[in-house]
């Protein structure tokens, strides 16, 4: 057996090195904390805060927007209409694969500009299948193609969501008016819910999102176009911001052929409850019993 | 004089005895955990050494975000959850000792159960790990506290595990501290500490992976993992990959240590092998056939795990490889002589541990996203980073199940034990 005190010392100077080289390697969380606010780390879900907590937390937001962007914007949270139920239709006989819902979902919802990212694919079908697999998101040509169709999928907003069902934290619900919204700021970014997602709907924020002060759409609601945190979920929200003030949703109002259809189906006399009921209406992926809110039709 | 009173002076006095002397148990573990032979500094420096590139790798996660990974929104789970998948697994395999051990009163095996019960306690280390590294907010972790955040139970699988996994920690962690602390106090542990709770560890490891397998094949909109033999196939590759493990930490702790490890307990778990490896080899080739012969857009992600989809092919060398890997591991476990040629049964171990890391980590998940939900094939193999990550996470389960054994060996050859001085008011 050596020396003892030897072999102390020896130990004390590998615990010494070894704690060096630990500091070492987590040195670069530094960078992060700085991100970090103890408001933002306190923060109760967005079901838990009163009036006076939410107002704390909307200044927080455009503060630290205009801080890391250098946009000015106004963050406000808009709440559901009673009594106003949301639907979808898309006719899949006149939608020509423009993309231009795409484009503007991009731009309207402060979408990374980088990856270019935005809550609608559209897929390019071949004429005599609905089968996804014949389908093409890739399509690079003028359109539309002869022998295609087209069929944008955004999130269907579904009555039994999976991906509400699986979130462990209940950061992602189901609003009165149908809406499936995200709590940005209470989701842990474990991405179970983009597994359960049968549409491809959910989106990670992979990284921060990037994009200039100028192209900052400053129209920005708590639940839907603000601009997302690093390392949490997103999704399409029905442009939330404006249709529960009474506008259409931007991929709507992008649409040059008029194939998108947005209403109240508690509303009777809406133009969707005149299309679910006249026309020959489908979901996708009806199998899974996930009760769209989404729905697709042909016109002959 | 054995009074109903002195009786009661006679435990008190042990209670008492048992909380003095804890600190002297944990003082003295961390003197065995920093002290041996050259060997041991040098395994211990270079796990240490991997450890901290990956503690490394993952601060740069956290600060840049998860895009640094491989993963898209088309693979949104890879590396990470693959690795928890098959640590949950070699978690529960370690109650393969323990039935024995238990319920069947092997006394060999019950010599040596505690490898198995540090096993589970490093595994589930590692699982546990695996998902704090995946998650995009390691920041709002308190979120997932039960009482404290928003816990979505039961409704969501993942709560489930949330509890089953800390849980399957601590049982083992009360088991193999109580029999430890036990020996090292020289008394012998009163079964009605630890036996009811080992029998609940049973229960409990066949719990955690069919949660975990739960998590996967609940999702409708995933044909690939939503089958309802993807449970059984999770439990049966656990008590595959747990005694092949087992049987490789078996003859290392023999080799390097003056523990007493005999040739029973590991002739036992070959023969628990010999069984569950062609189980899993069955269990595999029933999801196949239903995959192939059914056809249809169900099984387009077993053939692009297999055979590759539209040109992409990635995973398909491994995939391969694991196949035969299993299937000569399976052939060496039934038909060599564990006593006379052992090392062709360790070589088959280590087959067979690959081969279930592929089959239930990439293989497992990565198809269940390719093709997307909306049929778009696009691939998926981890990058620098999360090797970086992953081989650290594992470099520290190998810490806490090296320097767990450690302890245990110390305590169990007598040369790690309570102070003498203590014993003086002793009767």
């Amino acid at each position: 057996m050596s020396d003892p005190s030897r072999r102390t010392m020896l130990k004390g100077a590998g615990a010494t090195l070894g704690a060096a080289a630990f500091a070492r390697a987590v040195a670069p969380i530094t960078e992060w904390t700085n991100d970090l606010s103890v408001e933002g780390f306190l923060q109760k879900h967005y079901k838990e805060l009163t009036v006076e907590d939410m107002s704390a937390v909307l200044a927080r937001i455009e503060r630290e927007t205009e801080e890391q962007y250098g946009a000015k914007v106004s963050v406000e949270d808009v709440r559901p209409t009673p009594g106003v139920q949301f639907a979808y239709a898309l006719n899949l006989s006149v939608c020509i694969g423009c993309r231009r819902c795409a484009k503007a979902c991009h731009e309207e919802n402060n979408h990374d500009r980088a990856t270019n990212n935005s809550y609608i694919r559209v897929l390019e079908m071949t004429n005599g299948s609905l089968n996804l697999e014949h389908g093409t998101v890739t399509y690079d040509h003028a359109v539309p193609a002869p022998g295609k169709f087209y069929m944008p999928v955004q999130c269907h907003q579904c009555d039994n969501a999976p991906c509400v069902r699986v979130c462990p934290v209940e950061a992602t619900w189901k609003e009165s008016d149908g809406i499936v919204v995200v709590d940005y700021d209470w989701c842990i970014g474990c991405r179970y819910c983009e597994a359960a997602c049968p549409y491809h709907a959910r989106r990670f924020n992979w990284s921060k999102p990037e994009i200039p002060a100028d192209e900052i759409n400053p129209d920005q609601a708590y639940l839907s176009n603000r601009i997302r945190p690093q390392g949490v979920m997103e999704k399409c929200t029905f442009c939330l911001h404006r249709t529960r003030r009474g506008k259409l949703p931007a991929c709507l109002e992008a649409c040059p052929t008029g194939a998108r259809v947005f209403g109240n189906l508690a509303d009777p006399d809406s133009e969707i409850r005149w299309v679910l009921e006249n026309k020959r209406v489908f979901v996708l992926k009806e199998d899974l019993g996930t009760q769209p809110r989404f729905f697709y039709f042909f016109d002959e | 004089m054995s009074t109903p009173s002195s009786e009661q002076e006679v435990h008190e006095h042990g209670v008492t005895e048992a909380v003095i002397s804890y600190p002297q148990f944990l003082w003295k573990a961390l003197g065995v955990a920093t002290d041996g032979n050259a060997l041991f500094y040098v395994w211990m420096t270079a796990l240490t050494a991997v450890w901290l590139v990956g503690i490394n790798a993952f601060a740069h996660q956290i600060v840049q975000g998860q895009g640094l990974t491989a993963m898209t929104d088309h693979v949104s789970w890879g590396m990470y959850i693959g690795n928890f998948t098959f640590a949950v697994g070699l978690a529960a395999g370690a109650v393969m000792m323990v039935i024995p051990a238990y319920l069947y009163h092997d006394e060999d095996m019950h010599d040596v159960v505690i490898v198995g019960e540090i096993l589970a306690i490093a595994a589930v280390a590692v699982a546990l790990a695996f998902v704090n590294v995946d998650i995009g907010r390691i920041d709002r972790l308190w979120h997932i506290i039960p009482f404290i955040g928003r816990f979505n139970f039961p409704v969501s699988m993942l709560t489930w595990d949330i509890i089953v996994l800390p849980g399957y920690f601590l049982i083992n962690l009360h088991v193999v501290g109580y029999l430890l602390y036990m020996r090292f106090l020289g008394r012998k542990p009163n079964p009605k500490w630890y036996i009811p709770v080992v029998l609940l560890s049973i229960v409990w490891a066949v719990s955690i992976h069919t949660v975990t397998a739960f998590l996967y094949s609940g999702l409708g909109g995933r044909p690939f993992w939503n089958s309802a033999i993807l449970a059984p196939r999770f439990v049966v590759s656990a008590f595959v990959s747990g005694p092949a493990f087992i049987v490789l930490a078996l003859q290392i702790v023999r080799r390097f240590s003056d523990f007493y490890v005999g040739h029973k307990p590991i002739v036992t778990l070959i023969n628990i092998l010999r069984i569950t490896a062609v189980v899993n080899l069955f269990l595999v080739g029933a999801e196949v056939f239903t995959e192939f012969y059914t056809g249809g857009s169900h099984v387009a992600a077993a053939e692009y795990l297999y055979f590759g989809l539209h040109g992409k092919n990635a995973l398909v060398p491994w995939i391969w490889t694991a196949v035969v890997c299993n299937v000569v591991a399976a052939g060496i476990f039934l038909t060599v002589d564990p006593r006379k040629n052992l090392w062709i049964i360790d070589v088959a171990c280590v087959m067979t541990l690959f081969g279930l890391w592929v089959e239930k980590g990439l293989g497992l998940i990565v198809p269940g996203f390719v093709p997307s939900t909306l049929h778009e094939v696009v691939e998926y193999l981890p990058n620098a980073l999360e090797w970086k990550i992953s081989l650290g996470i594992w470099a520290l389960g190998l810490i806490i199940f090296t320097l767990g054994l450690k302890i245990a060996v110390a305590v169990f050859t007598g040369t790690m034990h309570v102070d003498a001085a203590h014993d003086a008011g002793e009767v």
